[in-house]
């Protein structure tokens, strides 16, 4: 069978990515998955995995107050720009919520670090983070976002603001938003024939013979 | 369950073949196109890459975002199970370590895998330092039967002309992508050569198979193919020969012991249905254990009878023993130069673009034998874990505007960071020989049972000085093409962490457990692998490997598997099994 033959198998009649893709695509491919999208069932996932899912997205973790420090310490991370928007136009806030309950050795440094922030906050301005001031929360931010110039006192905070970096770039870059930001070109039916001559070209590597 | 009984089938089939993996299928496929009558003993569920891959699916459209947490290799991963599954433990024993991977599933760990497939050499079989037992078959007795695997199930490389890699007959490879270019010049500055790579992948239209679709590159191939561009022994193997009408498959069906007669021959199989819990037995002439090389042992271990008093086919005591997974260790960084790269479909396949065969000499090392080295990078799809560890990158070089930068950071101009860095990063993986021991073992744990009743394996495994060598050696060779390239180089793996050696099992080419050999009181199966007390029960698996070189195993499985299903049929003719 040759390539135009394999993607006929796929049900499609062009090299278009556009058609393969639609084809493809899952009831609603834009929205995470949701305890409903998921109960009809998804081929080639086991039972145990749909069941696990389907409770996990029925939990709850964060408090309400988590949830709005977790927006606005995402938003800070991953603001909006010219070129996308931001971390919570992009449902990182939800991401994070459903990641800690799937990979639980986040919930203890993530519950922790909030309530770390949430006291220094306090010991600063007198108020909790979300309720400080723009720039306030901007002047504690600057004191644990920078590991190397950070105060031995502020190494927790360092460690819970590098794993909400961590989650929030990898919640953002994930999405339909964040892989076009990034211009990712893949995940679609190709031919691929090597770098391209202008790259190869830039970089100096014409001859290189493997 | 007070209606638990033993229900027996009143059919014998011609062989029944135990496991549907790279040995389990290739036995069934030969044996069914030959027209022999097989049931074929499955012990998880239906899997047919057509219908239940998960390719080309997008990062959101999993709520985990691909992340590894119910799926070892990630949630698109083909592979059902992992190291762990629910109700089926194994154990270890004097505080040793060993991983075991299952899959349960129609073509076992073959779904998933990395499609590397390379053949042992001359000296992989036959070792000239006298530090493990040669092979009772030299590389010429398996050359004939590595060269029908190549057509029947397609691989691509490159003649090189190198004595303990021999060539197949290939596909064309794929191109390199961009950081394996700049791999492969810091690779040979280091003396490391570089070839392409070898993988059993349809670069382009099988010849002669009409049901198998060529690649259409997208790097998926660890989700399985739905148009079967690439080799899984579901898709190539077993429903091929379905077609044939002479293979019965049942799935979900966990064998739980060899049956045999007074005299010691295999007479079937009992398993357990995990659908309706009940206990089934099947008659067959032939017994084929595919099963993987920890659970073939554990089968045999646990088909005790009079005849068999050690477990079957152990009258020699080797069972188990000489257990031995490849080496791993790894290294990676990115390369400065590549920031702000520009953007295009490189996903290329989904195995390796290129490889490093060994290339040194072992007199003046001070470890035995030798490791390749595997290479990736690039512009991948983002999935859970992308843009991780940002603040230990962004600090090392300079921003846009040339200015040294704070490492860390949020904002505006760390989002940019990401963008900058993506695709910069490179990373490679040795993957190095193993020496067999009698002391690495598995044996049936005394005192734990699994939720069907079957005795557990229990593992003892250590690493001696030879692979903690070899690992510092990788990462030696690491930290210099790394640094020839350009590269900034991730944290070095020391002494601290036996230099990145993986622990056992974890490179999941475990092999060894049922050797072949000459003399049956060294060993538990004759040189086609047929068992030295029965003569029909056969191993078809990697259980049979007296040593494996650093060539992963499946290539050679197949071909073993094939040669052993040909004579079985040239048995048969005579009247033998």
């Amino acid at each position: 069978m040759n390539r135009r033959d394999s993607l006929k198998a796929l049900g499609i009649g062009t090299l278009s990515a556009t058609v393969l893709l639609e084809a493809c695509k899952t009831p609603d491919k834009n929205t995470p998955e949701t305890a409903e999208t998921i109960a009809g069932g998804t081929p080639g996932r086991q039972p145990e995995e749909l069941e696990r899912e389907k409770k996990l997205l029925a939990d709850k973790f964060f408090t309400e107050h988590e949830m709005a420090t977790i927006t606005v310490l995402a938003n800070i991370i991953i603001p909006k720009d010219a070129k996308s928007g931001s971390a919570s136009d992009a449902k990182v806030p939800e991401f994070i919520e459903f990641i800690v309950k799937d990979i639980p050795d986040h919930q203890l440094p993530m519950r922790g670090g909030l309530r770390w922030l949430d006291v220094q906050a306090l010991n600063r301005y007198g108020k909790t983070f979300v309720a400080s001031s723009s720039a306030q929360q901007i002047e504690m931010v600057d004191q644990i976002a920078y590991p190397a110039k950070a105060k031995p006192e502020m190494q927790q905070g360092v460690a819970f603001f590098n794993r909400m970096r961590d989650l929030t770039a990898t919640g953002f870059f994930t999405t339909e938003m964040g892989v076009k930001d990034l211009g990712f070109a893949g995940n679609s039916p190709n031919k691929w024939v090597g770098v391209p001559a202008d790259v190869l070209k830039q970089y100096g590597l014409e001859n290189l013979v493997v | 369950m007070e209606d638990l009984q033993i229900k027996k089938s009143g059919t014998t089939y011609d062989v029944v073949v135990v496991g549907s993996g790279a040995g389990g299928g290739m036995a069934a496929y030969v044996l069914a196109n030959a027209g022999v009558k097989v049931l074929l003993l499955e012990a998880g569920p239906f899997f047919d890459p057509q219908k239940d891959s998960q390719q080309l699916r997008w990062p959101w459209e999993s709520a985990r975002r691909g992340a590894s947490s119910t799926r070892p290799f990630g949630d698109f991963d083909a592979a059902f199970g992992g190291w762990d599954i629910d109700g089926e433990p194994y154990t270890t024993k004097d505080k040793t370590e060993f991983y075991w991977f299952r899959s349960r599933m129609l073509g076992g760990r073959t779904n998933h895998w990395g499609r590397i497939s390379l053949r042992m050499g001359p000296q992989d079989f036959q070792p000239t330092d006298g530090l493990t037992d040669p092979w009772p078959i030299t590389y010429d007795d398996v050359k004939p039967f590595y060269d029908k695997v190549d057509r029947l199930i397609g691989i691509y490389g490159t003649k090189e002309g190198l004595e303990n890699e021999p060539d197949g007959i290939f596909l064309p490879p794929p191109k390199p992508r961009l950081n394996e270019l700049f791999i492969t010049q810091g690779a040979r500055k280091a003396g490391v050569k570089v070839i392409p790579g070898r993988g059993s992948v349809l670069t382009e239209a099988l010849p002669g198979n009409k049901d198998r679709g060529a690649c259409f590159f997208c790097g998926q191939c660890g989700r399985s193919c739905k148009i079967y561009g690439d080799f899984s022994a579901s898709s190539c193997l077993v429903i091929p020969a379905i077609k044939t009408g002479n293979l019965k498959v049942i799935t979900n069906a966990m064998v739980r012991e060899i049956l045999t007669d007074k005299d010691g021959l295999a007479t079937g199989v009992s398993y357990v249905n995990k659908e309706d819990m009940q206990e089934y037995q099947v008659n067959a002439k032939t017994v084929v254990l595919g099963a993987s090389a920890g659970e073939s042992a554990r089968i045999l271990l646990n088909s005790k009878s009079s005849a068999h008093p050690g477990g079957l086919a152990n009258s020699s005591g080797v069972v188990g023993k000489y257990l031995h997974d490849s080496t791993g260790s790894s290294a990676g960084g990115f390369l400065p130069q590549l920031l702000d790269r520009k953007r295009y479909n490189e996903d290329g396949v989904g195995s390796v673009h290129i490889y490093s065969p060994w290339w040194l000499d072992n007199k003046k090392l001070n470890f035995p034998r030798g490791y390749h080295i595997e290479y990736g990078g690039g512009l991948h799809m983002p999935s859970y874990g992308f843009g991780f560890g940002m603040h230990k990158m962004n600090g090392m070089v300079p921003d846009r505007d040339g200015k040294p930068k704070e490492a860390g950071g949020y904002g505006a101009s760390l989002k940019d960071d990401y963008r900058r860095f993506y695709g910069t990063q490179v990373g490679m993986a040795g993957r190095g020989t193993a020496i067999a021991r009698a002391d690495n073992y598995c044996e049936i744990d005394p005192n734990v049972v699994d939720k069907f009743g079957i005795p557990v394996l229990r593992f003892h495994y250590n690493w001696t000085t030879d692979e903690i060598n070899q690992a510092k050696h990788m990462q030696d060779t690491f930290e210099e093409v790394l640094h020839n390239m350009g590269a900034i180089h991730g944290t070095k793996q020391g002494p601290e962490t036996n230099y990145g050696l993986e622990a056992p099992g974890k490179i999941i080419h475990e092999v060894g457990t049922i050797r072949m050999g000459d003399d049956p009181s060294k060993s538990a199966l004759n040189k086609y692998c047929q068992a030295h007390d029965c003569k029909n029960l056969f191993v078809v698996d990697a259980a049979p490997f007296v040593q494996q070189g650093d060539k992963n195993a499946t290539w050679t499985i197949l071909a073993l598997s094939m040669r052993t299903a040909e004579y079985i049929l040239a048995q048969r003719k005579k009247l033998n099994v």
